[in-house]
């Protein structure tokens, strides 16, 4: 069988998201017990977390975690990495043993710096370079697979159902502002642990839910801009279009998520001049980069996480806030599990995202 | 040379039971097949004449007529077939280079039909066109790399100028000329009701014509027929012409017996003059020639309108493509070699050039390896038959298509394929009074619209069926395709898996 | 009466446990629901169950007769395929609500989400009844072919809408009331507004009046001249988009 990468794998999902503006840091505990609650939507073939604030004492480095087959592997990459990093601590991700999650890759954490003269030599700066050398990792070192890469944040992902997982990983024991989960209903797929999501990128992590169609337009668009989709998922090419749009393009979030959900050409028509002429030229210039089909995402980076879906919203998406937190799943239950008596819950629009940002000054 | 060794192609076959002379047939037929004998009081047929072009079988009151194949073979032979013989015959008769109208005949594989296309089952859903949205609108033209915002989140970044097309679709350029001033008032009335364009070909605009600029494309081509800055100014965008599919690097010749008065005044020459376009514009002879045009083109018209290049494709279209690009042209315009023509020199016709297929697949990967892909639009023509084709050619990578063979179908054109002879019976490629008003604008228009929308809806469904609610979802989504009964070679230059796969 | 606790009880095991308290008793309660799916679902007349908590996707779907009262939200595609029956939500209800739902009544307290009322249907005397009291998502009443759905537009803020965009594309039967006049680009092409008749003010009082029951909530403030009333243009609206080839 094909894994992620060789083939085209849809999946449907549960996700779920909570944050606490004020920058406050909690366990994993709650965001376990609400994807746990999403069971139906999950079948044991992925299951996965991405946490913000948890490597306070290294929160300038790069925190790698890298999947490796076998030794060998490990060590042809670890010398790679060494020529262009450095590495300032390195060590096993622990974990404890869990019922359901087995065949375990061997699992890396680095916290590294690159070296500067190497970026300032290509005429980039520090993220770029550490996406180059990551992305020429997964496509070139067969057998190791970078799954988080960015800083003061970590993915815990595996094969397994997501509860499953995020005890395997020991998420009780971590400490963070923010923490999104996603259970992973793939339809055909060997299991494989790079496969499960979110999927990350630097500080971007993408938990998604639903199947788009526009994926290979999306892929295409992508790839003429460096990237390349080695594991052919869509979480995956989410992931790269906000990260071309936000960080290589520099365009503010809001405008990111005004291209990737695009107002209907009659909507826009009603707009103002001044609204008309910026959107349709956003629609005209990132005509590609529109995600169509049915999807629920939450979107997390260093400052908060936003969670969105479809135009049309073919998938559900229920939000809810509590004093300084915020949470977000693909079922209301899934918040009220871990949040009984909320200020306000409410159904977002299809379109219309749920910003959920660290408040000024918050610690992140 | 008295003896001429050539036989009718069609037989046209009266029904007597049926017909009660009412001469009709005789009146409809310019190629006059059909002549009344006053003394016998019988109709007859002069079988030679004929084109079997069906215009006396369609308006025969009591459908007494039909034509059917010449009754007469040659004994059977795989390489000489009656077509290569009859060649022969007509060479050898007086010299002439063979010319032959419409798109090849020749049995060549259309890809179009080894491409099958995705639905949605379960994992996505399927989106119902008819009770959702469903946006097929397109806009062509340059795009910027990227968009730039300032500090209060405005947009900065200039737009170029582009041009919307509700439907991913435009007539391709037929001038006037080559067709009739009612035709092309067909064109130009239904492109503005659906919002898309029409274009003029190399034979300039008529001044009647101007007031339907907004959806005009005014064409450049190497004879520059009717160019002026008025015209330059006058369209939606400017269409350099380089090639056409069906004569890739022939130019062009209306003789002078179709420049009457009113092609006179258009295309600014005189009356009774053969316009003769050449081969090549004679101020490119290489790429960066091409951008010195490009740019006097927008020199004149303040950079206010885009420029479109269009090439027929041939066996290196994606290195032309990228020069292009890089030439500052706004849109590409790939003519397959399918494609139609007014005339064309039938061993060009039916033997230069590449599928429509290959040229948009391999243009469209070349263009994204070079990472320049966005920057421009990219349109096909050449034998887009039906709205399934427009489907394909989109998930290849198309931005729109163009369509002048079944344009010119709806207006009433039965393909007899004899363009040249200017006789056309149903109004359309033929500048002889008593015919052109044979096509009724008011009434033809409309049929272009219908045609237009079915296709729009057809469209909207196969989009709805793949869970695409934007065409621009589609556009380079290969995903969507699976290839049939194609080499592995195939697959690879079409960017496509087998279906099964 | 019979209280069922559903804590930490997945979807077939809480079914289970109801359908065999409801072979002895008509009067069910059950608390703690988290979500768990297919409650009520195929219930027949006579037994009336009040859930708490937050009621999981596909409540009371098939269900025949049955009477369901919700305190709390329900999820998405609740009363899909109902037959008849009555549902009383007080809180809130997710998407697709009522899908092809062909007899019965779900009355909800406040907001619904996207393509509430699709596809429901009437058949001979079975005509089912959507009443919202809030507002209600895009795609109301898409390919609406029967019955009726009143939305009540209740306690909105000012920049909320009573419905959404796409409202009735593709109807073609049943009725649409919304609380005062509407944006007409917010509906699909196949739906009309028309005038109120005698007969459409005796049933929106009366369905007012069932509201204003089940939620204990004073409705006399309403004006039931404001509401406007839509309607197919056209029971075969496509009849004219294809032709044999």
């Amino acid at each position: 069988m094909l894994k992620e990468g060789q083939v085209r794998i849809p999946s449907g999902c549960a996700i779920s998201g909570i944050i606490d503006t004020k920058g406050n840091r909690f366990s994993g505990q709650e965001i376990i017990k609400s994807i746990d609650l999403m069971h139906e939507r999950s079948n044991g073939l992925g299951g996965g977390f991405a946490a913000y604030g948890i490597y306070p004492q290294y929160k300038d480095l790069y925190a790698l975690h890298i999947f490796y087959d076998n030794s060998e592997i490990k060590m042809k990459t670890e010398s790679f990495l060494a020529e262009h990093f450095d590495i300032e601590n390195a060590g096993n991700i622990p974990t404890r043993p869990v019922p359901g999650v087995v065949n375990k890759p061997l699992m890396w954490r680095y916290f590294v710096h690159p070296r500067t003269y190497m970026a300032r030599e290509e005429f980039i700066d520090e993220d770029e370079f550490t996406a180059r050398y990551l992305i020429r990792i997964n496509k070139e070192y067969k057998g190791a697979y970078v799954f988080s890469s960015g800083k003061n944040m970590g993915a815990f992902k595996g094969v397994g159902y997501p509860g499953d997982i995020g005890r395997f990983f020991m998420l009780e024991t971590y400490d963070a502002y923010m923490w999104t989960a996603h259970g992973r209903f793939p339809t055909n797929t060997p299991g494989w642990w790079g496969g499960a999501h979110p999927f990350t990128m630097l500080n971007w992590s993408v938990v998604h839910n639903g199947e788009i169609s526009s994926y290979d337009a999306n892929r295409r668009f992508v790839e003429m801009f460096g990237y390349k989709c080695t594991l052919q998922t869509d979480t995956e090419v989410i992931t790269y279009l906000f990260d071309l749009l936000v960080r290589k393009h520099g365009m503010p979030i809001e405008k990111a998520i005004k291209v990737i959900v695009a107002p209907f050409w009659d909507d826009i028509e009603r707009e103002n001049k001044e609204i008309k002429i910026e959107l349709k030229a956003m629609r005209t210039v990132y005509s590609s980069a529109l995600i169509n089909g049915p999807f629920s995402i939450i979107l997390g980076y260093e400052k908060g996480m936003i969670a969105l879906n479809d135009r049309i919203k073919l998938r559900s998406l229920v939000a809810a806030r509590k004093d300084s937190k915020i949470y977000v799943a693909s079922e209301e239950s899934a918040i009220k599990i871990i949040c009984n008596n909320p200020d306000k819950v409410w159904s977002p629009k299809g379109g219309e995202p749920v910003i959920a940002l660290l408040e000024e000054g918050a610690q992140q | 040379m008295s003896l001429n060794f050539d036989f009718p192609d069609f037989e046209v076959v009266r029904n007597e039971k049926n017909c009660n002379k009412c001469k009709v047939c005789v009146l409809e037929c310019s190629n006059k097949v059909h002549f009344y004998d006053e003394n016998k009081k019988t109709l007859n047929v002069n079988n030679s004449k004929c084109v079997n072009c069906h215009r006396c079988v369609v308006l025969c009151p009591l459908k007494a007529l039909t034509i059917k194949k010449y009754p007469l073979e040659f004994k059977e032979n795989s390489n000489w077939t009656s077509r290569a013989i009859k060649e022969i015959y007509k060479q050898s008769q007086r010299g002439e280079v063979l010319l032959s109208s419409m798109g090849t005949s020749n049995k060549f594989p259309v890809y179009w039909d080894k491409m099958l296309l995705n639905a949605s089952q379960v994992t996505n859903p399927s989106i119902d066109p008819l009770r959702e949205p469903m946006e097929t609108k397109v806009i062509i033209g340059r795009k910027p790399e990227k968009l730039e915002f300032n500090s209060k989140g405005k947009l900065v970044t200039e737009i170029p100028p582009q041009v919307e097309l509700n439907i991913p679709i435009m007539f391709s350029a037929m001038s006037y000329g080559s067709i009739s001033k009612n035709a092309h008032e067909a064109l130009a009335r239904a492109s503005s009701e659906l919002g898309i364009c029409y274009n003029t070909g190399e034979g300039g605009l008529n001044k009647d014509f101007y007031k339907y600029g907004k959806n005009t494309i005014v064409q450049v081509a190497s004879g520059r027929f009717g160019v002026h800055k008025e015209y330059l100014n006058a369209g939606a965008a400017i269409e350099i012409k380089i090639g056409q599919g069906a004569k890739p690097g022939i130019g062009g010749h209306l003789p002078g017996r179709k420049v009457g008065k009113d092609v006179s005044s258009t295309r600014m020459i005189p009356i009774g003059s053969d316009a003769i376009s050449p081969s090549p514009h004679h101020d490119i002879y290489s790429i960066e020639d091409l951008r010195q045009l490009i740019f006097s083109l927008k020199e004149v018209t303040e950079y206010k309108k885009p420029i479109f290049v269009k090439i027929a494709a041939v066996h290196n279209a994606p290195s032309i493509a990228s020069g292009i690009v890089r030439a500052g042209a706004d849109a590409i315009v790939v003519d397959g070699f399918r494609g139609g023509t007014g005339a064309a020199p039938t061993r060009v016709r039916d033997n230069v050039g590449i599928p429509i297929e290959f040229a948009l697949a391999a243009i469209d990967q070349r263009l994204r390896e070079e990472g320049i892909r966005n920057h421009i639009s990219l349109l096909v023509s050449g034998t887009i038959r039906n709205s399934a084709d427009i489907v394909k050619a989109t998930a290849l990578g198309a931005d729109a298509v163009c369509i002048g063979t079944a344009a010119l179908i709806a207006l009433g054109c039965h393909m007899c394929q004899s363009c040249t002879t200017g006789k056309c019976n149903w109004g359309i490629a033929t500048q002889e009074p008593d015919l052109v008003k044979r096509l009724n604008p008011d009434m033809m228009y409309k049929k272009l619209v219908n045609l237009i929308l079915a296709w729009n809806n057809e469209i909207q469904e196969m989009l709805g069926g793949m869970g695409i609610n934007a065409i621009d979802s589609l556009r380079g989504n290969r995903l969507m395709l699976r290839g049939i009964d194609l080499n592995e070679k195939e697959l690879e230059i079409l960017g496509l898996k087998y279906a099964g796969q | 009466m019979k209280t069922i606790d559903a804590s930490n009880m997945h979807y077939r095991d809480l079914n289970a446990v109801v359908d065999a308290e409801s072979l002895k008793e008509k009067n069910l309660i059950i608390k703690n629901v988290y979500g768990q799916r297919y409650i009520g679902r195929g219930l027949s007349c006579g037994i009336k169950m009040s859930v708490y908590g937050v009621a999981g996707n596909d409540m009371a779907s098939y269900m025949n007769g049955a009477e369901l009262e919700v305190f709390g939200n329900a999820q998405d595609a609740l009363g899909n395929t109902m037959n008849g029956g009555k549902v009383v939500v007080h809180g809130n209800a997710g998407d697709t609500l009522g899908y092809a739902m062909r007899g019965g009544q779900i009355y909800v307290e406040g907001n619904v989400g996207y393509r509430v009322g699709i596809h429901m249907k009437e058949y001979n005397d079975m005509k089912p009844i959507i009443v919202v009291g809030g507002k209600a998502g895009d795609f109301l009443g898409e390919y609406m072919a029967g019955g009726v759905i009143l939305v009540l537009g209740l306690n909105l803020d000012k920049d909320e809408d009573i419905i959404g965009r796409f409202c009735a594309t593709g109807m073609h039967g049943g009725v649409i009331y919304l609380r005062e006049k509407q944006d007409p680009y917010k509906f699909g092409k196949e739906a009309s507004k028309v005038k109120l008749e005698d007969s459409d003010i005796s049933f929106l009082k009366k369905q007012i009046g069932v509201y204003s029951k089940e939620f204990n909530k004073d409705l006399k403030h309403i004006n039931i001249n404001s509401f406007s009333k839509y309607l197919a243009i056209n029971k075969n609206p496509y009849a004219n988009m294809y032709c044999v080839y």
